[in-house]
């Protein structure tokens, strides 16, 4: 595998992207946030995809980050942004950790339409839940940031996008370090053969999960920044239409590059917003037709611009005809 | 001499058809045996159940005393049993030298890193040097979609290799071979299998393999053993020459 950036380069690259946004119009920094938080949740489905398995149904793990972060803030007035990314992380691993080894066994179609399954009980228990606010769900108050208190709007978008960037950053520098490790390249092979994986003495099964589990922290942390962005949380966290949302950025993305998730989530923001304003009853047509280009233009998606397939497919020179050869060799 | 792998009384039928018929055998350590028969004899039947992927219906199987009949590929493969396929099973988007990577991560399944390298530089010199028994070191960086059938097998065998295995079981290895390169193929398997594993279990076709490689043949024939025993004497049995080898050898 490509050695590719060194994880301090990606630090910096972090580093430069969060101080950008001290430049950045004031209408981009709640846009960038949605994305790097549509990103977060993207990655953990790129790196469930690498085992050969997509989860469509990650709104449950948003949905659970959200909901135990509201609850704990109404409950014990925590309202620091670092502290509830990381109870969403929590309550969405947990969670994780709970659904992963059931579901695990499962795969291709009858895991996807699990995962939407649970999604939709979940979504169907908080509609139904009164305590929880039904249908209309309910609201949090303004995030702070050790200990500090934004007023300004400007100030507090560029909290939130401070705190997006870095998280889903080092999530992203993490997710780089996994695909290139050990477990990275026998998700890989899970993916390929997971039968030849058990006989080598390996747990598919094990490794799916673990890969699930990380999928769903990353959810349950996006929730969170969902949550701090809208202050409110609500059953459409939980819907099938959100879950859907993410799936359509790790398509756009690809499997193959961290960086491409960042990008496919940006440009799908930007499409979405640009198209909302300028073609208010079609937008969602030019979404259609902007995921289509991508598939049949990119069907690796986004990440195959600048990573080739991991190895050109290239017939091999001995299935080439002796005159083919030949030819080739003069 | 105590039996490496011993089998007693197995049996398995998949509704009307009788894949093992109370087969028994013991196979002891530094043995190099054959199983032969037509297609439907029951050997591959065999090499799935001492690995774990068919459970037998009735019957026990030991690997150095202990039950193995119920344990999954897994832990088979973890007790001491490997092996490879008539069609190799290979992660075809990875390189050889990726695959080996792979079976080497077997080892020590409990304790996947998350943070270091697939290929650190000891690992990588590991599956090198194993590619170089082969005499494939110069295809270690190509995928495995590039390259040949032949070269397939030998990684193939090489991934079962990498546990050092009590018991290795090899499910047709000169299968795709041309018929001038078969007996190299073969050499070279036997020499590079040689350093790790001490016993050798291969199912095949060809009778001039059989002859020339085994020092025990056993003759399957609708899921019973025929004949067990020295290849020469297997070989000229009236009831082999009739039911399995048509007359060859």
């Amino acid at each position: 595998m490509k050695p590719g950036l060194h994880p301090l380069v990606m630090l910096a690259l972090v580093a430069a992207v969060t101080l950008f946004g001290r430049v950045l119009p004031t209408w981009t920094l709640s846009l960038a946030t949605i994305a790097a938080s549509n990103a977060l949740i993207a990655l953990g489905i790129v790196v469930l995809a690498r085992t050969g398995n997509v989860s469509f149904g990650q709104g449950l793990f948003f949905a659970g980050g959200g909901y135990g972060v509201a609850l704990v803030a109404n409950a014990w007035g925590i309202t620091d942004a670092v502290a509830q990314v990381i109870i969403g992380a929590v309550c969405g691993g947990l969670l994780g950790l709970v659904i992963g080894p059931l579901i695990a066994r499962y795969s291709g179609i009858f895991f996807g339409m699990l995962t939407l399954a649970l999604s939709m009980v979940l979504y169907g228990a908080l509609v139904k839940s009164s305590a929880l606010g039904g249908s209309d769900g309910f609201n949090v108050g303004r995030p702070s940031l050790f200990g500090m208190i934004f007023n300004d709007t400007r100030e507090a978008d560029f909290m939130l996008y401070a705190v997006s960037v870095i998280t889903t950053g080092l999530a992203g520098i993490a997710a780089t370090i996994l695909f290139r490790s050990e477990l990275g390249l026998v998700s890989l092979a899970v993916r390929e053969n997971n039968l030849r994986t058990e006989y080598l003495g390996l747990s598919a099964t094990r490794i799916i999960t673990i890969n699930f589990v990380i999928a769903a922290i990353f959810a349950g942390a996006s929730g969170a920044f969902a949550l701090m962005a809208q202050r409110h949380v609500d059953p459409q966290f939980a819907y099938w239409t959100t879950s859907g949302e993410f799936v359509f950025v790790a398509v756009l993305a690809g499997y193959q590059s961290v960086a491409a998730v960042f990008v496919a989530s940006l440009a799908l923001e930007l499409v979405r917003s640009f198209s909302n304003l300028y073609l208010p009853n079609t937008w969602q047509l030019v979404l259609g037709a902007f995921l289509l280009g991508v598939i049949l233009f990119l069907p690796r998606g986004i990440g195959s611009l600048w990573v080739r397939d991991r190895h050109k497919r290239i017939k091999p020179a001995a299935a080439l005809p002796v005159a083919a050869q030949k030819e080739a060799a003069q | 001499m105590k039996p490496v792998l011993s089998v007693h009384g197995l049996d398995k039928r998949f509704g009307a058809v009788v894949a093992a018929d109370a087969l028994s055998i013991d196979i002891a350590a530094g043995q190099r045996v054959s199983l032969i028969g037509a297609n439907g004899a029951g050997k591959t039947t065999f090499v799935n159940m001492v690995t774990g992927y068919l459970k037998p219906d009735s019957g026990s199987i030991l690997l150095d005393g202990m039950d193995i009949g119920r344990r999954s590929p897994r832990n088979v493969a973890r007790l001491g049993i490997s092996r490879s396929f008539q069609i190799p099973q290979l992660f075809v988007d990875l390189t050889a030298v990726e695959n080996l990577a792979v079976a080497f991560s077997g080892m020590h399944a409990q304790a996947l890193s998350f943070h270091s390298p697939a290929q650190a530089q000891g690992r990588r010199d590991k599956a090198i040097e194993l590619l170089a028994r082969f005499g494939l070191a110069e295809v270690a960086d190509r995928p495995i979609f590039e390259l040949a059938g032949g070269v397939r097998k030998l990684i193939d065998i090489a991934m079962a290799l990498v546990r050092r295995p009590k018991l290795l079981l090899l499910d047709e290895p000169t299968s795709g071979v041309s018929a001038e390169e078969k007996f190299a193929t073969m050499d070279r398997v036997i020499h590079a299998v040689a350093p790790d594993a001490a016993t050798i279990v291969f199912v095949e076709h060809d009778m001039e393999i059989v002859n020339r490689y085994a020092d025990r043949v056993v003759a399957f024939y609708q899921g019973r053993i025929l004949a067990d025993g020295d290849p020469r004497d297997v070989l000229r049995e009236p009831e082999v020459r009739r039911y399995v080898t048509g007359g060859a050898a």
